[in-house]
């Protein structure tokens, strides 16, 4: 189990309890957080469940596969610590986890 | 703009009509929501039943959009196993199967496709599946195992991906295609040939030109698919996926317009104003290219659902968006951005040997579709210049030295 803050564009944070296996995207979609859509429900075919990992985290949520990297290239907003949240798996290591979202899907 | 306490009645618990009623709750509507569906579940996933669920890579929890208890938390009555017999549009009241009636101030019909049946002896047979549903993808993943045969009927995605895991899964799979190639009817001759490449590479048989008259069976049982020329088809079960019709029965009945699906304008309302639809049921209009189509896809069915949410909240409506939808076989992602109307020019930019490259559909200089595999840069930038309709330089495109991002800036 990981307690995962999400921050949307306006401030608003949403925290959710992220259960281990679960895709970080899954939390937010389960718990209705707005400004994550994921289109394709985890496929890393859409982009459209991009968040900014708060730097402290960076490490800890893994590295990105050249599909990934490749998506995020393409996806407007982009920062260095710009993730797919569809790619980050839940587990206990990201218990406190912060992701803030993009503007353009708020 | 609704009245807030407006009762929001939506038809069909899928995915449109399970992120409707999702929406409305993240866009602040507080009013009574009602979700009706005829399945035993909350929404779900359809896509994943013909790839990761099928080879055991994703579990029913997975697959719903929403745990069971969200709807209740989130005081939207969700009513399943029910399904919906007649709108009465004079008392704005809905009849269900179980005799209740819901009176609508807003009914949205979200009613999606059904898989069409072949009208062919012996269709009724044990073993013949279809893969719509979370209970048909159960049926055809207890059918399937080591040494099984499965007959694949129309080669379409459905089929393509369902052979795909049967593979996974140590059966074998005999694809039959009525037409020249797979894929016939939803892409060109290049990814034809691609796919089925890459499918016989797996162990995947075909039969193209190959027309379905009927079934043999024994003792109620499938054991065989006959085809126009005499051949009889060895298998232990049959997958029919020849596409799909709207179920669009209900909104005929009622006396709204319906032209090959639940006729729609962009805020996805039919011609009563109190009635909307979404999803694959419908029939819409697409600006960039200037026509009314049906569509079946997730991409469609989410779009559909923030246009009715937000008519719905007195929200502007969503900006105009790209149509795309996706497909995942053994380690092949096929992202595809627009549809392929009126093009002139068909263009491959990289070497289709290599596993990795696009075919662009042009129509003078712009791009009307892009069908890109394990490249998501031509997925992404064709998609935005489709949007755009922006000419290109071919001479350039063609080229992949140059990069999508300098394509797109010329």
């Amino acid at each position: 189990m990981a307690k995962i803050t999400f921050i949307q564009h306006d401030g608003t944070e949403h925290v959710h309890e992220g259960k281990t296996g679960l895709s970080v995207m899954e939390v937010a979609v389960k718990n209705n957080v707005p400004g994550i859509d994921a289109d394709c429900g985890g496929a890393c075919a859409c982009a459209t469940c991009h968040v900014y990992v708060d730097a402290a985290w960076l490490e800890k949520t893994g590295d990105k596969t050249a599909m990934e990297e490749s998506m995020l290239d393409f996806a407007e907003g982009v920062e260095p610590n710009s993730r797919l949240s569809c790619q980050i798996k839940v587990s206990d290591a990201l218990d406190g986890l912060v992701v803030r979202l993009p503007e353009s899907q708020h | 703009m609704t009245s807030p306490d407006a009762h929001v009645v939506i038809v069909g618990a899928g995915h449109a009509g399970g992120t409707l009623a999702a929406l409305l709750r993240q866009y602040g509507y507080a009013g009574p929501v009602t979700l009706v569906g005829e399945e035993p579940i909350p929404p779900y996933q359809r896509p994943p039943l013909s790839k990761a669920w099928l080879k055991g890579e994703a579990d029913a929890e997975s697959l719903a959009l929403k745990p069971l208890e969200f709807y209740a938390e989130n005081r939207i009555d969700f009513r399943p196993s029910v399904r919906a017999e007649r709108i009465d549009r004079d008392r704005k009241a809905l009849v269900l199967s179980d005799g209740t009636t819901l009176a609508y101030d807003i009914l949205v019909l979200a009613t999606g496709a059904r898989a069409i049946r072949l009208p062919i002896p012996g269709a009724d047979l044990e073993g013949i599946l279809e893969l719509r549903t979370a209970a048909d993808a159960e049926a055809l993943k207890a059918a399937l195992g080591p040494g099984r045969t499965m007959a694949v009927v129309g080669g379409g995605y459905i089929g393509l991906e369902a052979a795909a895991s049967a593979r996974a899964l140590g059966a074998e799979a005999i694809v039959l295609e009525r037409e020249p190639r797979i894929l016939a009817r939803v892409a060109g001759e290049v990814l034809s040939n691609f796919f089925r490449t890459l499918h016989e590479g797996h162990g995947v048989r075909f039969l193209t030109g190959a027309s379905v008259t009927g079934f043999r069976g024994e003792g109620g049982k499938v054991t065989g698919v006959e085809l126009a020329d005499g051949r009889v088809i060895d298998c232990d079960l049959a997958l029919v996926g020849v596409g799909a019709v709207p179920n669009q029965e209900l909104a005929q009945a009622a006396g709204l317009a319906v032209n090959r699906g639940v006729v729609v304008d962009l805020e996805a309302r039919t011609s009563d104003p109190s009635i909307f639809a979404i999803g694959d049921v419908t029939l819409r209009p697409m600006p960039i290219y200037g026509r009314d189509f049906r569509m079946e896809s997730v991409p469609n069915a989410l779009e559909q659902a923030k246009q009715a949410a937000c008519a719905i909240t007195g929200r502007p409506a969503p900006a105009g968006e790209t149509p795309w939808q996706w497909s995942d076989q053994y380690d092949i992602k096929l992202q595809i951005a627009g549809y392929n109307f009126d093009s002139d020019r068909t263009l491959v930019r990289g070497d289709p040997g290599s596993g990795r490259f696009a075919i662009f559909h042009l129509k003078g200089d712009q791009v009307q579709a892009v069908e890109a595999i394990n490249s998501p840069p031509e997925f992404m930038m064709g998609r935005q210049l489709i949007g755009s309709r922006r000419p290109v330089d071919k001479q350039r495109l063609a080229d992949p030295s140059v990069s999508m991002k300098e394509v797109a800036a010329a």
